[in-house]
């Protein structure tokens, strides 16, 4: 294991010191791992709090800021954060215009956002709830635990946030960020199985040669496995995949995402065939966004998303934004 | 009957079993989940240890609510509203009790294991904790031990079992052939029951 850490049971800590050394318009709780905008709360505006395990950098904590997220609780790695921060952070946020929680739809996230939401209406904190839940890789039926929570979170998070910052009411912030989960779509793909700092080995054995398609974001295995596929040919069956679930009849935001060890050479390249791709299918491009953004720790591969935008979902997309990981227009 | 101390010394003796299996577990979760388990579940018990070592609560309603409290609050995952839920709802269904019988005992784990099924929505067979849990509870009638031995059967018998709950219904059939980490702690907290009722605190 070659790490740059001290040694595994203090690496969410350590990160989250680094962070607020680095970003002091945050307020970073490292004793209770709660990562606040310093400015908040906002008065007359409803606060958006996420969050989920460590290790998918920059997703949560680098998303805090005006115009997207007020708070983000970051969990052990790979692991949901615990009701305690996020009440903790609901309460440091409230402005008394309510708090909207973004939660990925992973068991964890669920069952402690929902004790969360009841500890924070407990202290007269009211609260409403989008569950983030994009991946077309898992079928949503009775015999999973629903479709996972992955780069859509990036859209949601911006795009409710930016009605949040226009003064929204709460009950208007949550139906703009369900809009925007139920018009996304993902899918992932992994060249190599993430090393968690707990395990210090992959996760799953991926012989270089191969790779897994339909890839979540904390080391699991995908659905099936291939042999080593060209960026083009990826770019056609991940995009493929998204559109035969959901054929897009406006243009969409792109996301193409690292999950953390594709250089973003490689990024870039595989995003010229996603675009090639949508193209082919007849699909507008409104904007694209290529990075790394939910990431799976040292994990090689990437993710594409797609959301379809009208154009008030496009014009809070380009609102200003200002936090560690997206920033522009202010 | 079975008083408080008797609760202590079965909390005692499953974070030390946690901590022994911590590398096993996740050993286990990193096949079909996220290899966390064993940790989050070391986590969390060391935590109930500390917290009961301060507090020493003196029912046994008392020790199992804030052992699920402090699980609730440190283990994340859906391992601590799950485990938390399980101790909470059995320590409460106690009331105020000083001293409860193995029937009691019995009782008030269905309730907990009720309460786990209706917070994860899992159903025997989903290749979860509840594979372990429903059997034990029906095996406490015969003793302590018969129920360590179904925990431990209902653990290995998740293993050809495809996931339908939780982060391992991600893979579908590729979840088939691997024993259910969370069935395999569910199966250390029933062997834990039975090494408190030999007297041992697991040290």
């Amino acid at each position: 294991m070659r790490m740059l850490i001290n040694v595994p049971e203090t690496v969410v800590a350590d990160g989250l010191r680094g962070m607020a050394a680095a970003h002091p318009e945050l307020n970073v709780d490292v004793e209770n791992r709660v990562i606040v905008r310093r400015d908040a709360p906002v008065a007359g505006q409803v606060a958006l709090v996420s969050g989920g395990g460590s290790g998918h950098e920059p997703l949560h904590g680098g998303f805090v800021g005006p115009g997207m997220l007020s708070a983000a609780c970051p969990g052990e790695v790979f692991t949901s954060p615990v009701p305690d921060q996020m009440a903790r952070a609901a309460a440091a946020v409230d402005s008394g215009a309510g708090v909207l929680f973004v939660v990925k739809n992973y068991t964890g996230d669920v069952l402690n956002f929902d004790m969360a939401a009841e500890l924070a209406e407990d202290e007269g904190i009211q609260v409403a709830k989008v569950l983030v839940n994009d991946d077309v890789a898992v079928t949503d039926s009775l015999y999973t635990a629903g479709r996972r929570g992955t780069g859509a979170t990036l859209f949601v998070e911006k795009i409710a946030g930016a009605a949040a910052a226009e003064g929204q009411p709460l009950e208007r912030v949550e139906a703009v960020g369900r809009q925007v989960n139920e018009n996304s779509r993902s899918f992932g793909v992994a060249l190599s199985a993430v090393t968690t700092p707990a395990k210090g080995s992959p996760t799953f054995d991926l012989p270089s040669g191969e790779l897994e398609l339909g890839i979540g974001i904390h080391g699991e295995p995908g659905r099936e496995r291939r042999a080593m596929m060209t960026s083009g040919e990826i770019a056609d069956f991940a995009v493929h995949a998204i559109l035969e679930d959901m054929p897009p009849r406006n243009p969409v935001l792109v996301l193409v995402n690292g999950m953390g060890a594709t250089p973003l050479l490689e990024l870039y390249g595989f995003n010229a065939e996603v675009q090639r791709v949508l193209g082919e299918r007849g699909v507008t491009v409104a904007r694209t966004l290529v990075g790394n953004y939910v990431t799976s720790l040292d994990m090689a591969g990437a993710s594409v998303t797609l959301c379809q935008v009208d154009e008030e979902l496009l014009r809070l997309w380009d609102a200003p934004v200002k936090t560690p990981a997206l920033r522009w227009g202010m | 009957m079975l008083d408080a101390d008797f609760f202590r010394r079965w909390m005692t003796a499953t974070a030390t079993s946690m901590n022994r299996e911590a590398e096993r577990l996740t050993a286990l979760d990193s096949a079909i989940g996220d290899a966390d388990h064993g940790s989050n579940m070391q986590r969390g018990f060391s935590a109930v240890r500390a917290a009961l070592e301060e507090e020493a609560p003196d029912t046994p309603g008392a020790v199992l609510t804030l052992a699920g409290r402090r699980l609730i609050s440190t283990v994340g995952g859906a391992s601590g509203p799950l485990y938390g839920t399980l101790l909470r709802r059995a320590g409460k269904a106690f009331g105020d009790a000083a001293e409860v019988s193995e029937k009691q005992l019995a009782e008030a784990l269905r309730a907990g294991v009720d309460g786990v099924m209706a917070l994860g929505g899992a159903a025997p067979g989903d290749k979860t904790m509840i594979d372990a849990l429903v059997p034990a509870v029906d095996a406490l009638g015969d003793g302590f031990a018969a129920a360590r031995a179904a925990a431990e059967e209902g653990a290995v018998a998740t293993t050809p079992l495809q996931a339908r709950k939780g982060r391992a219904s991600y893979l579908g059939e590729r979840s088939i052939g691997h024993q259910d980490p969370g069935a395999t702690s569910s199966a250390l907290l029933i062997a834990g029951l039975a090494e408190a009722a030999t007297g041992a605190s697991g040290e």
